[in-house]
Formats: structure tokens, C-alpha cells, sequence
């Protein structure tokens, strides 16, 4: 297992640096200077030596290289903006961000596995008629026009919830936002457990369980419940990377803080380190969620060996 | 332009009227939107130029000046008098001695050579800069020639001496938060950024970086009695279509309106009585490159404002959220030249003016855009049939907003459409187009004309307001026959406020940036 994590671990570091090329590359060649982010009228002279002192003269190697050196020790760089820590910003970010793709990913899971069980149970029946529709729909729909849907009627016209903000970060300001970013993934939940479950339902086992007499609910229980799982688990991994970014449109319409917002910001403004740090975070959540899955398959199903 | 304008004062009137009318309330929540994105750039004022970040520091920040919106100029904020002497180059500001800090220190002069000695320094380039260079000295601090500016003397604790470089009126230069005043010894320290200390109305309480600002009542704030809000949330909220449902169900206080909404709010007879606009002094213009041959030909320039129909898209596309622009000042400049017709259309003459300039055929020009709805790709794809018309075809470029500013001053276009601002000062506003202002400053079309700037620098050194001013009118005027721009429109700001908020002022340095000690809630607000 430890061996497993270390090999896993190592696997991700060039998955990481070609992340940060690229990123690094791409915000290196887009038109803009650093005067267009502080000011419209900075001093030619004051302008040179700022470039200078950001190291923005030198050749595109060794910007990089003492970039990569930097990222060693957890240095993401000074923002252009607002002249702090690219990692202070990240850290002051993360956890709204958190909170809200984990409440999302909650409420999608609770709801969409029963869903896609339930109409797996009674293929072709009004139940499962019912929660396809609700799927299909709640995959097409886009988000921005979903989430003003969701306060237009839950806070303007109920009255029961706040239409936006952040509030204490509690309960009452992100169920909204997380119900918008969360009815998609519940919609692909449903299906994909729906069309895991069927298949399992017609698997050699699940015959020869139920030929030796074992009852119905035992082997839903035991046998189907189990095996249609690691594909759910493996679509919920998956699904947190897509959250991540979805999360972005659904931050900025609920004026929630996440990093999704400080993401769209930093690209808008040309703050070239916030967007490579807030980029990286990003992707290092999503390779270590995918991490804890992989580990995550030998404890639902004990055939899977870390070899 | 008449009738707009006497609707606008119309409306000042009576929202003056009701405020009058009733005796401010003290207590409540103001709680304000910030509309221009979804975070606030820093809780270092001088770091940002973002109007965004304005919204709050007029709340947490006072400068040496403000903007008073009843006078429709720059009043001093931080000083009791102010004496002009040295043929209009030194001032002597005699400051306020009953203004705090928010750390209960009081203010002095030392305060205010700290701050602009930090605004100056070259290795971090603040944008206030640009402001703070008029004094004699400072620029040879920003490029690192000297530690302090010698233009800015302490004679006691509150009497400073500012020399000039120009001969100009400094309110026009240090009244927004760019050249707030911090505490020097405060604002020297990291922790400065967490927790800012200012001089104005409210206090610091919390920051949600992306969300909102928390401000409580400042009991030491210098003004008697005021300010009347215990407290002051500015939320930031970048969709208009998630401010709307927040603001009809009385979340919010104040929400900034678009093209689509403006054009709801006034159908809407719950709504319409919310609306409050003003002319804000920001000029949406096409602007051509010299460089370029046709544009070098001013009867090029005037053909193509002869060529669009303005009025049409102000109004069809624009929603009449903007006044249409004759010249470069903007109706609330004091130099406005009420008396002046805007290009009128007239493709006919555009055709003949084209032919005599050597391109009966036309020709073509690429055209830089961002995707802005006001002044961006809806506004150039409306224009383009227009253009084609009298033979000149259009190839579009479009850009990010970030990177159009970055073409915009470098002067790497043939056309580009962008929204400038053009006041609150008509000289400072005019001298964008002397020739001693380098392209990147703001003469983005390298404008050069002698005659222009012979004007323009008789307006600077006449004392005499009302010559001033018709000097300023006349090279308006000059503009205007030369074209370098394409006229488009003066930016209309419209801001729906709740009927139980009291005291906004119609800024039209932008309608967001609000003086909030003046501001009150009465007793049918949810947030009393």
C-alpha cells in the first residue's frame, strides 16, 4: 500500500510540471504587460525597472526555471494586483471553495446514486422514465441560467433563502450555490449508476447468487450494491476535477469567494502568478482526489491489490 | 440633449427634495454593490485604480480633496483653507487639526508627505503617481533621483506648503482614494494591508476577499453628527441578473444598471421611481490611427462621423443609456459648450468628403475591439453596414478588454473603440490631446497640432474662470473640426437605489463612488 502511494505520489510530479509549462508558457506569450495591470499611465522608466526587478526581462528559460525554484519551497509569487502572496490569496479562497464543492458533491451523491438504484430496480417503469428526465435535464441545463432560476424562486419568490453572498459561511448562503453546481453531477450520478446497476443485475454471479436461493435484497445488497460502486466512485473523482471548474460560474453569481473567482479575476487582469497558482491548486486537488479513489477501490473491493 | 438634461436635473431635484424633506435617521445598515467584477483588487487603496475599489474607500479613506456632486467640483476635505500664492504655484493648505485616524491618532501634515512620498516610490509603482507628480520634486522620486519631494513643505503640524509644477487646480488631482491619506506609521507595516486604517466615516471591520467589506460608524470622524449609518456592507456582485433579483428582494440598497435592465426598471412601475442617472464624464469614442494613411486626412476622420448614425445605436442598441457626444468634454464638464450639434448623418456628405480626399471607392481599416456591450463588438457590428455604405469595409480584431488598453497605449491599431475619461477636469481632460503628452499617458492618438496646443496652454495660464472656460470651449470646439475620433456617446450611469436609502449624490466622476457619511436609512429599511 505504502509503496503503491510513493509510486502514485511520483507519477503525479510530471503530470504537475506539465501543467506548470504549459500555464507558464501560455500566460508568457498572451499580449500584456504588467503597466497594463497596475496603471494607464506608468512612468517608461518606473515601468523598466519593475520588469527588471520581476525578473520579466530575462529570457523565458530562466523565468521559468526560478519559478520551478520557487514552487520548490511553496513560493507561488507576489500578485501583480494586489501586491501579496499568491499563496496567502489561495489559502483565504480555499475553503468557501471546499465547502461548496463538497456540500454539492454531497447532495448529487445523495441523491443521484438512489436515484440511478432506483430506477435501475424497475427498468422501462414510470420511476425510472421519471429519473431519466430529471437527468437528462439536469445535464443540459447551463448552470448560470439553472442558478438564477434556483434564487429567482427560493429566495425572491419563497423567501426561504438569501439570494447571494457568503453570509457567516454557513448553511443558509451555500445551499443555494451548491444546489446549482450540484444538480449536474447529481444528473450523471443517476445515470451512471442506473446503467452500472443494470449491467451488474444480469452478471453471472448475481445469477448464481440468486439461483442458490439468496434473497433479492441480499443480493442488491451484497453483490450488485458493491460492485456498481467502484464505478460510481470512480465518476465521483472524476466529477470534483469538472466541479472545480464548474464552480467558477457559480461562484462569481453568487458572489461566493472561492478560488474560482480569484481564478477569473486574476485571468481578467492579467495577474499572471495568481492565475499560474490559482491554476496549479486546482490541479493538485484534483490529481490527490483521484489519489484518495485509487485508494479508495481496495477498501470496496478487497480483489483490488496495490501491486 | 435638452430634454435629457433638464430630466437629469429634474431628478436631482426631487431626490434632494425628499431628503431635505425628511430629517436624517441615525442607525441602519447601508448596504452597497460593488457591480465592476467579483473582488476587490486590495485593501491598499494606492494599489488599485479600479473604480471597484473606490466604492469602499470612500467609506474607509478621505484625500486632501473630495468631489462635491451639489457644486459639481473638487472642495477641499482635509483642509480648513487652502491660500494660492507664487503666481498660482504654491499652495498652503491650513488642515483640518480634529481629524482621526481610525487608530484614534490625529492627523498632521507629516501624514500627508509620508503618503505621497510612498505613492512616488518607483520600485512598486502606485497608480496615484500620475496625480502626485504635479508636485515640484516628486517625479525625481519616482525615478529614484531623490528620497523625498522637495515640493512638499511642513511649516507646522497643520500648514502644509505644496509647490506645483503647473499651474493647476489641485483639487482636480488629489480627490480620489488613489491619493488617500494613510497614517504614517500604520501604514508602513505588513499588517496595513489586512486591516487599513483610514480617516473616513467608517472603520475597517472585515473583509471576505471575493464577497464583501464590513465598515462600522467612525465615532471620531470629523464631521458633526455624521456619519448616520451604524454600518456600511459593500457587496461585490459582477452579474447584473444576480443583483437584480437581490435588489427587488431587498437585499441590497443599490444596484448599478445595464442596457437591458435600464430599459425593465423603467417599464416597471415599482421600479421606475428607483432610478437615479447622471452623465458620467467618460467619452465612448472610435479612435483612428494618424499613422495609418487615410486617418492622417482629417476629411477621412470627419466622413466617417458623418458616415454613423449615433443616435440610432444610442438608441436601439445602447437602450438611451448614454447622451450622444458632439465633442471630447462631456455634459457635466464645466467647459461643456451647450451650443454645439454633434456630427449630424449624413452619408452624402461623408461619400463627397471621402472623394475629395482621394478614396471615391472607399478603403479598408481594421478595427480593435473588446466584447463590451456599450462601447465593444455590438457596438462596431452595428457600425459596419454604416461604413460599407460610403465604401469603407471593416476587418474586426477582437481583443480582451486587458489586452485593448495594452494596444491602446502602445498605438498598435488603426481603429480602436474605447471608453476614456474625459473630466472631471475639461483642461486635464483636453491636455490628453497637447503634444507634450506622450501616447501611453493618454494621447492615444498621437495627436499633434500646434494650434491646439497654443490654446490649450492659454487656458492654463489664465486665472480667469470664465476665459478659462471659453478658451477650453474653443479647443472643444477644435476637436470637434479635427476629428481625431469617431463621437460616440457619453456614458449615461444609472444606478437603481431603494426608496428608503437617503442622501446619494449624482457623482458624475462615477455615480458609484458615493460620500457615505451623507448617507442615511430610514425606518421602513430591512437592514434599520
Amino acid at each position: 500500500m505504502l509503496s503503491f502511494l510513493i509510486r502514485r505520489l511520483l507519477q503525479t510530479i510530471p503530470t504537475v510540471l506539465a501543467v506548470v509549462l504549459l500555464v507558464f508558457v501560455l500566460f508568457s506569450v498572451v499580449p500584456g504587460s504588467i503597466a497594463s495591470t497596475i496603471s494607464d499611465d506608468v512612468d517608461p522608466q518606473v515601468e523598466l525597472r519593475l520588469k527588471q526587478q520581476l525578473g520579466l526581462n530575462d529570457p523565458i528559460y530562466v523565468r521559468f526555471g526560478n519559478y520551478i525554484g520557487k514552487l520548490a519551497i511553496g513560493d507561488f509569487g507576489t500578485s501583480f494586483r494586489t501586491r501579496e502572496p499568491v499563496t496567502s490569496m489561495i489559502a483565504k479562497r480555499a475553503w468557501p471553495t471546499l465547502q461548496l464543492i463538497f456540500t454539492a458533491m454531497a447532495f448529487s451523491v445523495l441523491l443521484g446514486v438512489p436515484l440511478g438504484f432506483v430506477a435501475a430496480l424497475r427498468p422501462g417503469g414510470l420511476v425510472d422514465s421519471a429519473a431519466m428526465i430529471v437527468a437528462v435535464t439536469g445535464l443540459s441545463i447551463a448552470k448560470f441560467w439553472l442558478g438564477l432560476v434556483i434564487m429567482y424562486v427560493f429566495a425572491l419568490k419563497l423567501g426561504w433563502l438569501p439570494s447571494f453572498g457568503y453570509g457567516d459561511g454557513g448553511l443558509k448562503h451555500l445551499l443555494l450555490p451548491a444546489l446549482t453546481l450540484g444538480v449536474s453531477p447529481m444528473a450523471l450520478f443517476a445515470r451512471t449508476t442506473r446503467a452500472a446497476v443494470l449491467e451488474i443485475m444480469t452478471a453471472d454471479f448475481v445469477r448464481t447468487a440468486r439461483s442458490k436461493g439468496m434473497s433479492e435484497t441480499r443480493v442488491v445488497k451484497w453483490h450488485v450494491m458493491r460492485n456498481a460502486l467502484v464505478i460510481i466512485l470512480t465518476t465521483v473523482g472524476l466529477q470534483f476535477g469538472g466541479l472545480m471548474g464548474q464552480a467558477v460560474v457559480v461562484e462569481k453569481l453568487f458572489s461566493w469567494p472561492g478560488i474560482g473567482s480569484l481564478l477569473v479575476d486574476s485571468v481578467l487582469q492579467r495577474d499572471i502568478p495568481a492565475v499560474q497558482g490559482s491554476i496549479l491548486v486546482v490541479v493538485l486537488a484534483f490529481l490527490a482526489i483521484n489519489l484518495l479513489v485509487d485508494l479508495l477501490y481496495g477498501v470496496i473491493d478487497p480483489r483490488i491489490r496495490y501491486a | 440633449m435638452f430634454r435629457m438634461s433638464v430630466i437629469v436635473a429634474g431628478m436631482a431635484l426631487a431626490l434632494a427634495g425628499s431628503a431635505e424633506a425628511q430629517t436624517p435617521r441615525k442607525g441602519g445598515t447601508i448596504r452597497m454593490t460593488a457591480p465592476y467584477g467579483s473582488s476587490f483588487t486590495s485593501l491598499d487603496i494606492h494599489t488599485t485604480q479600479r473604480a471597484q475599489d473606490e466604492i469602499y474607500a470612500k467609506a474607509l479613506h478621505r484625500s486632501l480633496y473630495t468631489w462635491d456632486s451639489a457644486e459639481g467640483k473638487p472642495v477641499p476635505e482635509l483642509a480648513k483653507e487652502v491660500v494660492v500664492s507664487g503666481g498660482g504655484l504654491v499652495q498652503t493648505f491650513k488642515l483640518r487639526d480634529d481629524a482621526y485616524f481610525h487608530n484614534g491618532r490625529k492627523m498632521t501634515a507629516d501624514d500627508i508627505i509620508w503618503t505621497f512620498n510612498r505613492i512616488m516610490d518607483g520600485t512598486k509603482a502606485y497608480p496615484g503617481a500620475r496625480y502626485v507628480r504635479i508636485i515640484e520634486g516628486a517625479a525625481a522620486v519616482e525615478k529614484g533621483q531623490a528620497k523625498e519631494i522637495s515640493g512638499l513643505k511642513k511649516i507646522d503640524d497643520f500648514t502644509l506648503e505644496m509647490k506645483l509644477t503647473e499651474k493647476v487646480d489641485p483639487g482636480f488631482y488629489f480627490f480620489t482614494a488613489l491619493t488617500s491619506i494613510y497614517p504614517a506609521d500604520e501604514g508602513a507595516k505588513d499588517s496595513f494591508i489586512q486591516h487599513p486604517i483610514g480617516l473616513g466615516p467608517f472603520k475597517f471591520v472585515e473583509h471576505v476577499p471575493g464577497s464583501r467589506i464590513v465598515l462600522e460608524r467612525w465615532d471620531k470622524f470629523y464631521k458633526p453628527g455624521k456619519p448616520y449609518a451604524d454600518k456600511v456592507v459593500v457587496s461585490i456582485m459582477g452579474e447584473a441578473a444576480a443583483r437584480d433579483v437581490a435588489f427587488r428582494n431587498k437585499e441590497i440598497d443599490t444596484s448599478v444598471l445595464g442596457p437591458a435592465q435600464y430599459v425593465a426598471y423603467q417599464a416597471d412601475p415599482n421600479l421606475k421611481g428607483t432610478i437615479v442617472e447622471v452623465a458620467e464624464v467618460f467619452t465612448r469614442y472610435m479612435g483612428m490611427n494618424p499613422a495609418f494613411k487615410p486617418f492622417s486626412d482629417k476629411r477621412v476622420r470627419q466622413a466617417i462621423n458623418y458616415a454613423i448614425d449615433s443616435d440610432l445605436i444610442i438608441n436601439k442598441l445602447v437602450k438611451n443609456k448614454a447622451y450622444r457626444a458632439t465633442s471630447w468634454l462631456p455634459l457635466t464638464s464645466p467647459a461643456y459648450d451647450k451650443t454645439m450639434k454633434p456630427y449630424p448623418y449624413d452619408p452624402a456628405k461623408a461619400k463627397q468628403l471621402l472623394t475629395e480626399a482621394g478614396y471615391p471607392q472607399g478603403f479598408e481599416f481594421e478595427w480593435t475591439t473588446s466584447q463590451n456591450e456599450s462601447w465593444g463588438l455590438p457596438i462596431v457590428s452595428a457600425v459596419i453596414p454604416m461604413l460599407d455604405k460610403v465604401g469603407i469595409k471593416v476587418k474586426v480584431k477582437q481583443v480582451e478588454t486587458a489586452v485593448l488598453a495594452e494596444v491602446v497605449r502602445t498605438g498598435d491599431y488603426q481603429a480602436f473603440i474605447y471608453s476614456q475619461q474625459s473630466g472631471p477636469d475639461p483642461l486635464a481632460a483636453l491636455k490628453c490631446f497637447h503634444s507634450s503628452t506622450p501616447q501611453p499617458a493618454c494621447n492615444y492618438m498621437n495627436f499633434r497640432n500646434p494650434d491646439f496646443d497654443k490654446i490649450l496652454d492659454e487656458a492654463g495660464q489664465t486665472d480667469d474662470t470664465a476665459k478659462r472656460n471659453q478658451l477650453l470651449q474653443k479647443a472643444n470646439a477644435f476637436l470637434y473640426e479635427e476629428a481625431p475620433v469617431w463621437f460616440f456617446n457619453y456614458n449615461k450611469a444609472v444606478m437603481a437605489v431603494q426608496p428608503w436609502l437617503h442622501g446619494i449624490q449624482q457623482n458624475p466622476t462615477e455615480l458609484t463612488h458615493q460620500n457615505t457619511e451623507e448617507l442615511w436609512v430610514d425606518d421602513t429599511s430591512p437592514a434599520k
